[in-house]
């Protein structure tokens, strides 16, 4: 009964978004992978360690499962626009998540920069999917900017606390008319449904997954959260109310005497 | 000669090209990417272009990242 998720013409089944850092070890993160059920996952790109390079992250991706290089370490647009061109160099599409970053205390994105970079990598054919403050300004010039999604934040990057800015993700959410992927914060299950039944279109989880005692079991319940979310969505929930209102009928009481 | 790579200053004895290069430092090349003095080259031209005393070299490759 759900449609698939479409980013950049591409039809995607989950609505689960891994990312592939901070797992203990590659065991962890293969089986996350396949727990998930994700059809996209992130990483990063770094300069190889010169004593000792022979790891390499993509034999543990799935070929069928879109990689989504991020631009982790750009301090800026320039920065970014750099990384996401060495990335496409090896061959592994063009898919970027842009990250730009020049807070070290709350590694919040730098929303500005960000559109300049998305500008200058959708003109030169990248699909990309910004990670974001959620400002509904930002949101709109990245759309004008040729971004395929916007990912706000749920909350400080690595710090499980959830939806924290719930009210201007849900602006994005009704003003925005590509996909929303809420990126950042999310530290539970719950907290990825709780996103999905705003309608958000996706949801993206990294340190969540890899740091908990066992990876494979939370990612499984992180996939089964998001789907119950977008049903929930699609399912139109009703609103909360103020008052009590009883879900038994309010007549035929078995003590009803007749006057 | 002296070449920076990756940052770090390094002797090479000889003219090496850049796949000999990539080859000393790296023992899984599959998704390695190479930058010389600023412009990405092309594992195809890896072969074909010489490293020269004073380049700098970029190596990188993917790891985990959210």
């Amino acid at each position: 009964m759900d449609t698939p998720l479409e980013i950049a013409g591409k039809m995607f089944t989950s609505r689960f978004l891994l990312g592939t850092g901070k797992f203990k070890n590659k065991t962890d993160l293969a089986q996350s992978i396949e727990a998930s059920k994700t059809e996209i996952v992130t990483v990063a790109l770094r300069r190889i360690d010169l004593e000792r390079h022979d790891e390499n992250i993509l034999e543990y991706i799935p070929r069928n499962v879109t990689l989504l290089v991020n631009t982790s370490g750009a301090r800026n647009a320039k920065e970014a626009v750099r990384i996401a061109r060495l990335a496409k160099e090896a061959g592994y599409g063009n898919w970027i998540k842009i990250e730009v970053i020049n807070d070290s205390k709350y590694l919040l994105p730098d929303n500005q920069e960000t559109v300049k970079a998305t500008e200058i990598l959708a003109a030169e054919g990248f699909v990309v999917l910004p990670y974001m403050y959620p400002d509904l300004y930002a949101a709109r010039a990245l759309v004008q900017a040729g971004a395929a999604t916007v990912m706000p934040l749920g909350s400080l990057i690595g710090s499980n606390r959830g939806l924290k800015v719930k009210e201007f993700i849900q602006i994005l959410i009704d003003e925005i008319d590509i996909p929303i992927v809420v990126d950042a914060g999310l530290g539970a299950p719950s907290h990825a449904a709780e996103a999905m039944e705003m309608g958000a279109d996706a949801v993206l989880v990294n340190t969540a997954v890899a740091t908990a005692g066992n990876p494979a079991l939370i990612a499984q319940a992180f996939a089964m959260a998001v789907e119950a979310g977008r049903l929930a969505y699609l399912s139109k929930l009703p609103p909360p109310k103020n008052n009590a209102d009883a879900s038994s009928p309010l007549t035929g009481f078995l003590y009803d005497q007749s006057r | 000669m002296h070449i920076m790579i990756n940052g770090q200053k390094k002797e090479i004895f000889a003219a090496q090209n850049l796949r000999e290069i990539v080859d000393r430092f790296s023992s899984n090349p599959a998704a390695l990417i190479a930058e010389v003095n600023g412009t990405i080259v092309k594992k195809a031209q890896w072969d074909a272009v010489s490293v020269n005393d004073g380049d700098t070299i970029e190596l990188v490759s993917f790891v985990g990242g959210g």
